[in-house]
């Protein structure tokens, strides 16, 4: 670490699980994902987790970056491949718990095809979802979950495409456990990393973010800190409701909790049960514990 | 049988990396005891970086360590001991 | 380099009639491989078909992926996963892949990808030869990176060249193709699977340090790096960012050139070891044809009759495309007339056989644009116009 940051006679608890010597981070000032970050840590710490076993994937983007961040078994893949990447390890060593970390543009855009692949397989990962309703890395683009009329450098004049409700997609492909909060609700998107980590299957939580440069900035909206209070404010808590009541129109009302919680066969209990069944004492059944 | 007299509210001891803060305000925004407020000195980045205001006031919380973007402020008990000490403030 | 035999669950010894794909697949499943993640495209889609079936009783996964893109990012994270893996496409499947193959690279991620080439461009032929993808395989990955490609003329080398590829791609941390096309990929011929005590499999090069010492990206004497898998406790990060020895992003002039140099050094500096061919009667040659995959096989008859012309023909029959066998060439180019290079497509490996000469031979082309193999009549009219 350079000399010019000051060392405090105390280590935060938080730096065994980082790369410390890539600390400070390349986001910006207000962003929300460095508190993702630390929200994600904590559940991960709080989690009795080997975390030998815990691998990050990302893909690209300012979310993308997380992987580097953090100190696990971390991997920084290409534009929308977090999922299929994510798909071959946990497949190669199903005993891994598999995290895909990455942007609403990485996952729904580029990645939209992997997504709904990866959910209807009951893939077991948890995916986490940052959405700041735009391409941030590249400089503000608009994005399959900005909202119409948001202002953005390839929507100048206003966006006027529809956008993706994301819980509804993940709930249409077949998630057996989809969630939405902002960025300030801390403990519970912590408590919902933890109850995510627990239950096998295809997880899913969006997390609303400000993205202070860019989609705060072109639509005026303050900087890091009101834009965070915007989204906390206008969330609206309704565990279990309907996935198709989701929309958020722009700076609107955010309906945020637990939508769906549900157990579902994974692909691979799928594919033992099924190839055993037809196949018989001949079938080797995989990832499995061996006599 | 009533126990809320022997029940003591916890405190907190804050440390803030100064130079590894953005001046984002989270912490100061947030702190439901209002501890903390941003300065007027800069650091190395020239970023305002908090300071602790309201020192005995921090209830350990986390709030501040659990927010910030920078992993760059977090609080630790302060044990029963040092409760009578002036702790070290941050200017 | 450690080498095991092969696991004998997944050999399948014997003497079978098979066809190129399917003699892919049993390559695969005997060098090790235990994931393949694909998509279904003619007239590769039998190998995985092959693969599938088999896979059950040998102990390991069969995915069928959305799109080529999800097959081959797929097999990057079972390669870290710990596992062998490999695919198999053809052109319009190849070209999708292309980016991710950088990744592979970039990551020095060890799989196999067999393209059973078809007629291009685009959809092309689906169902009939090409040759056509030889320059993309090299070059198709945007920036500079090495790859290793094998080309197999029947579907016992179909075989022998799956388990090589293997072999080389886990030497060399590096993604190696299998570049047959439809004529062989659908051939059926004999297949003589030798027993696994015989059959040399080579390890992964696993670090066996200490784990607070290891740098997923620090080249070992042999310019190749240790690798690890997730879950091992390793906590490493890797990355398709430009990166330095420990595997994190390094977002400067001097990371590049580190990188790019060693990505491409480690096999340059190897290549000697790495390059196959087979030459017959070279040494006193006017004319030396250099042929590969299926071509080759037509490229006999056709040196046979103008040998019976009295022609002094040699043959060089391109085992690895790629690196390419530059020295051979330069060395023979300066004692010979000219080289002729039959291909099914337009003069792709033609280009590096002129290159390769430097003048000293010309290199005559003997194109066919795929559909059907070469008229050995039409190589031998060239291989005579080439002699006077």
């Amino acid at each position: 670490m350079n000399e010019e940051y000051c060392e405090v006679e105390e280590k935060n608890p938080m730096e065994e699980f980082l790369r410390m010597d890539r600390i400070p981070h390349i986001w910006c000032p207000g962003c929300g994902l460095g508190t993702v970050v630390t929200s994600f840590v904590e559940a991960v710490r709080k989690s009795d987790l080997d975390l030998d076993k815990l691998a990050v994937v990302s893909g690209i983007g300012c979310t993308g970056r997380i992987a580097g961040y953090v100190k696990f078994d971390s991997f920084h893949s290409t534009h929308g491949r977090a999922l299929p990447f994510a798909t071959g390890l946990k497949l190669a060593n199903p005993d891994l718990k598999v995290v895909v970390i990455s942007g609403d543009g990485d996952i729904h855009g580029i990645g939209g095809n992997h997504f709904i692949h990866a959910a209807r397989r009951n893939m077991d990962m948890l995916v986490i979802c940052v959405n700041n309703f735009n391409y941030a890395m590249t400089g503000g683009q608009v994005a399959a979950t900005t909202p119409k009329l948001a202002n953005l450098s390839t929507a100048p004049y206003g966006n006027f495409e529809y956008s993706f409700s994301l819980p509804y997609l993940a709930d249409a492909c077949g998630a057996t456990y989809v969630a939405r909060w902002t960025a300030l609700h801390l403990r519970r998107v912590t408590r919902s990393i933890q109850e995510a980590l627990q239950k096998r299957g295809f997880s899913y939580i969006e997390v609303i973010t400000p993205c202070v440069t860019l989609y705060a900035r072109r639509n005026r909206l303050g900087d890091g800190l009101s834009l965070l209070k915007y989204y906390y404010d206008n969330a609206e808590i309704q565990h279990g409701a309907d996935t198709r009541t989701l929309d958020i129109g722009y700076q609107g009302k955010i309906i945020i909790g637990k939508f769906i919680d549900r157990e579902k066969p994974t692909f691979l209990d799928c594919m033992n049960e099924h190839l055993a069944k037809v196949l018989g004492d001949k079938y080797q059944r995989y990832g499995e514990p061996h006599d | 049988m009533i126990y809320f007299g022997t029940l003591k509210p916890k405190k907190g001891k804050i440390h803030i990396n100064k130079n590894r803060c953005k001046g984002c305000g989270f912490c100061v925004e947030y702190c439901p005891k209002d501890v903390l407020e941003l300065s007027e000195e800069f650091n190395v980045k020239g970023y305002h970086p908090p300071r602790v205001v309201k020192e005995d006031d921090c209830i350990y919380c986390q709030l501040c360590e659990a927010i910030c973007p920078e992993f760059s402020i977090f609080v630790t008990l302060k044990k029963e001991e040092e409760e009578g000490e002036k702790g070290e403030s941050r200017p | 380099m450690k080498k095991v035999k092969a696991d004998p669950k997944g050999v399948l010894t014997g003497a079978h009639y098979l066809d190129g794909d399917f003699a892919i697949a049993e390559g695969g499943l005997a060098a090790g491989c235990r994931f393949f993640a694909g998509y279904p495209i003619t007239p590769s889609t039998e190998t995985a078909e092959r693969f599938v079936e088999r896979i059950p009783f040998v102990g390991g996964v069969f995915i069928q992926m959305e799109d080529e893109i999800a097959s081959i990012t797929a097999l990057i994270g079972a390669v870290w996963g710990g596992q062998k893996a490999m695919t198999v496409t053809s052109g319009p499947g190849f070209s999708l892949m292309m980016e991710n193959i950088g990744l592979a690279a970039m990551m020095e991620t060890p799989l196999v990808i067999a393209n059973v080439q078809r007629g291009g461009p685009s959809t092309g032929l689906p169902t009939l030869v090409g040759q056509g993808d030889m320059m993309q395989v090299r070059w198709g990955s945007h920036g500079d990176i090495k790859i290793i490609a094998l080309a197999p003329d029947s579907p016992q080398e179909c075989f022998d060249l799956t388990i090589e590829a293997f072999n080389l791609s886990e030497m060399y941390r590096v993604p190696t193709f299998i570049m047959t096309d439809e004529c062989v990929g659908h051939m059926h011929e004999k297949v003589v699977i030798p027993p696994a005590d015989k059959i040399e499999i080579v390890e992964r090069k696993w670090y066996e340090g200490p784990k607070d010492k290891y740098l997923p990206y620090k080249p070992d004497k042999d310019l190749v790096p240790f690798m690890v898998k997730a879950g091992d406790g390793y906590r490493f990060h890797t990355t398709g960012l430009t990166h330095d020895e420990r595997g994190y992003p390094a977002i400067n002039a001097e990371a590049q050139d580190w990188c790019v140099r060693h990505l491409n050094d480690k096999i340059t500096k190897n290549a000697d070891k790495i390059i196959r061919f087979e030459e017959d009667q070279t040494h006193n040659a006017e004319i030396v044809v250099i042929s590969y995959g299926i071509t080759s096989r037509v490229a006999v008859k056709a040196v046979q009759m103008a040998r019976k012309a009295g022609i002094k023909v040699g043959t060089l029959r391109l085992i690895t495309c790629w690196p390419f066998p530059e020295k051979r060439i330069k060395e023979l180019a300066g004692k010979i007339k000219a080289f002729v290079v039959p291909e099914l497509n337009y003069g792709q490996m033609a280009l590096e056989v002129e290159r390769a000469s430097a003048g000293k031979a010309p290199a005559v082309r003997v194109s066919h644009m795929g559909g059907w193999v070469h008229d050995p009549e039409d190589i031998l009219k060239v291989i005579k116009e080439a002699a006077k």
